[in-house]
């Protein structure tokens, strides 16, 4: 029993005395368990906002009585574009949603309230990646508009009234009702406080209900009405991210166990720059990045029909960006690193917490807000984004600029602080 | 020495407060071995390094064929072979592919780089393996594929750090002939071991190093003669020997150094065997002295490293 109990002291003194293995042990579960408990306890914390680009084309009292109450919905982070152009754009880049008021909209909801005449139709665009998004915009958007119509100052009803009394589809009796309704109703109105800003709640639009004074047309933003959403987009640009880093992270260790054999020394040994050596690795490591992600993608449109629906160009920059920044992160772990053990580790647990981070695992969208806000600062999150938006969103070429600028932004970074870093001599 | 191909001058290089390398200096001629040995921390490595130009030198310079490493780094390096101590292989490269490899890095050019890698792999007798794995090879094939990596774009000079370590005999004798090749093939060679058989063998002229200083150079004779005891007989006899009289008649004859009795062993340190064993044994017959059994020795290079950096253990 000695001999066992002297075999497991050993191994016991070998595994506390690492003190980087020991680390990562604890540290890893510690930081995944935290993620995930904290996305899970967000369900109990004030909820993110729904970022959404509004265009208002009627520019009439009634429709700027819309805006305003949409921009009061507690739960709408409201945008308001000048143009169609604008405010598409807007969507497109930030945005979860986008609401377009046309043009009539104020002259034709308040006959369509109570007449037979047209209802005024709302653009309303969405994220189809967050289908729980749409009751809860449908229902700001009721709040708002009936809002606005009826305790909206008076505008909408004087307006309906005068229309009203000119429609020709009408019977004179029925005009004179109307009249009479409208009467009533702004005597109500006046003599009433002002009601709070409401929550647009829970409060379904149904596109077809009757009673509502407009329709909304929906149509997802990505790929406009005729294409939908698919999950495996999204799957693939987290798990392809993942997966490279992963690779830049094997690449890093093979440069350390090159120090520890002696490779390293005898490359130097070479008549060849810095420049060189430490430029050939980055760039061998960024085409094996692009030879993976082109395998994986040709499996996921191949297989599971991911389409690049946006920019193919778009596209083929973001995969360059992130390979780029793949390498210069491999470079930064072995500048870094001692051990290739110990460094095997820590990277893996820097990288899983990078893919967490940046949405791979989990859509960023159900992140709550900070955990949002904070995952601005994550490169992996801005990869994921890049793609999604070049595949499924169907962005055009200008929505990769911003994702690619910040990605080689960290390539930059990560490669200054490697080449300070970097021990050249053993 | 006037044709040398290295020259290393005033060599320095401190770690902190600790002087690695303090003023070392060497040449070597084209067509000659020089031994570079010294015990564990006396220097080898830092100087070898700064002579490959690993180590930048805190003070000194080295020149290969009148390239110095600050004024001309990369003809400097493509100047010289590398052969360190650890085996600088890509085990999952072909030999061929490895040799092609630092081919590439030392500028050979593309055409004919493969006919060159097939020229130093039939040299250290790897030619039939060329498309196998290191990882296949047994540590002999390792360390000759190792030495062929680095003569493959035919350097002036070939720094050897330790290339035996850990081979069978007949693998190390396949290395030595590799290197008499190219020693009359006119390349210089500094060759660093802990075998000092090897540096008897092969070595022109051997450099001792210590503490990070030269502490003896020359040709092996050379170095023996700074030994007391260049060559020595020893004699066993029977009975008792008048001690003192022998001892003065043996130090009296020309060519013996000095003589010691230890009761019936009589060891006699001399010049030259070959001139002075007569005359010893011609005294102790006419003494009648009966001689049982006679043995003679040489000094050997361990002799005269152990004597000039000592014995204690270094670590």
């Amino acid at each position: 029993m000695n001999a066992v109990f002297a075999l497991m002291r050993k191994d016991l003194r070998l595994f506390f005395s690492n003190r980087r293995s020991l680390v990562v042990s604890i540290v890893a579960p510690i930081l995944i368990a935290a993620f995930f408990g904290g996305l899970s306890a967000a369900e109990d914390s004030t909820p993110s906002k729904v970022a959404v680009g509004v265009v208002d084309e009627d520019r009439t009292p009634l429709s700027r009585q819309v805006v305003v109450a949409l921009k009061a919905d507690p739960n709408l982070e409201v945008t308001e574009g000048p143009d169609a152009n604008a405010a598409a754009s807007a969507a497109d880049s930030i945005s979860r949603a986008s609401i377009k008021l046309p043009r009539g909209f104020g002259a034709q909801i308040g006959l369509a309230l109570f007449g037979n005449s047209a209802k005024p139709q709302i653009e309303l665009r969405w994220d189809p990646s967050q289908p729980m998004i749409l009751p809860l915009i449908r229902g700001a958007l009721t709040a708002s508009v009936m809002r606005a119509v009826f305790d909206g100052g008076g505008a909408a009803m004087s307006a309906a009234r005068g229309q009203a009394a000119v429609d020709n589809t009408l019977a004179d009796q029925r005009k004179r009702d109307l009249a009479a309704m409208f009467d009533a109703i702004a005597k109500v109105q006046g003599s009433r406080p002002a009601a709070p800003a409401a929550s647009a709640g829970n409060a379904g639009v149904d596109q077809g209900q009757p009673g509502m004074p407009f329709t909304t047309r929906e149509t997802q933003m990505s790929t406009g009405a005729a294409m939908h959403y698919s999950g495996y987009g999204h799957a693939f640009a987290g798990m392809g991210v993942q997966f490279i880093l992963f690779m830049g992270v094997d690449m890093a260790i093979g440069l350390l166990l090159m120090r520890r054999l002696g490779l390293w020394t005898r490359l130097r040994a070479a008549p060849l720059s810095r420049r060189a050596l430490l430029g050939s690795r980055i760039a061998s490591t960024a085409v094996i990045a692009l030879i993976i992600f082109g395998i994986i993608y040709t499996t996921a449109i191949s297989v599971f029909g991911v389409r690049v629906e946006g920019s193919v160009v778009g596209f083929a920059v973001v995969l360059m960006a992130f390979a780029l920044l793949t390498a210069s992160f491999g470079l930064l772990i072995a500048a870094l690193g001692r051990t290739p053990e110990a460094t095997r580790g820590l990277a893996t647990v820097a990288t899983l917490l990078l893919v967490m981070l940046g949405g791979a695992w989990v859509p960023s969208f159900v992140f709550p807000s900070w955990l949002q806000t904070v995952s601005l600062a994550a490169p992996t999150r801005w990869a994921i984004d890049g793609l999604d938006a070049m595949t499924w969103r169907g962005q055009p070429l200008e929505a990769a600029v911003l994702p690619v600028a910040v990605m080689l932004g960290f390539t930059a970074l990560f490669s200054v602080v490697a080449v300070w870093r970097f021990r050249w001599e053993e | 020495m006037d044709n040398k191909v290295l020259d290393a001058s005033g060599l320095r290089k401190s770690y902190g407060a600790r002087m690695a390398v303090d003023g070392v200096s060497f040449g070597v001629a084209a067509g000659e071995i020089v031994g570079l040995l010294g015990p564990n921390g006396a220097g080898k490595s830092t100087t070898i390094g700064m002579i490959s130009g690993l180590t930048p030198p805190d003070a000194g310079s080295v020149s290969v064929s009148g390239a110095t490493l600050a004024a001309h780094e990369f003809l400097f390096k493509r100047r010289i072979g590398l052969v360190p101590q650890e085996l600088a292989l890509f085990e999952e490269l072909p030999a061929a592919a490895n040799i092609e490899l630092f081919g590439a890095l030392y500028d050979v050019p593309r055409r004919g780089l493969k006919a060159r890698a097939m020229e130093v792999l039939d040299m250290v007798g790897l030619a039939d393996r060329a498309r196998d794995k290191p990882a296949t090879f047994s540590g002999g094939m390792k360390r000759r594929l190792n030495i062929a990596c680095a003569l493959v774009h035919d350097p002036d000079v070939l720094l050897l750090d330790e290339p035996t370590a850990g081979v069978d005999p007949q693998s190390r004798n396949a290395i030595f002939d590799n290197l008499e090749v190219l020693k009359r093939a006119g390349k210089a060679l500094v060759y660093t071991t802990h075998y000092m058989e090897e540096a008897e063998r092969l070595a022109d002229r051997i450099v001792i190093l210590d503490h990070g200083r030269v502490v003896a150079t020359g040709t092996p004779a050379e170095l023996y003669r700074m030994l007391p005891t260049a060559q020595s007989l020893h004699v066993e006899v029977d009975g008792l020997v008048d001690e003192a009289g022998v001892l003065a008649a043996l130090q009296a004859i020309d060519g013996v150094r000095r003589a010691t009795i230890d009761g019936h062993r009589i060891e006699i340190a001399l010049d030259d065997l070959a001139r002075t064993t007569a005359s010893v044994t011609q005294l102790l017959t006419a003494r009648g002295i009966v001689m049982r059994h006679i043995n003679s020795g040489r000094a050997k290079l361990e002799d005269v490293f152990l004597s000039v950096t000592g014995r204690q253990l270094r670590d």
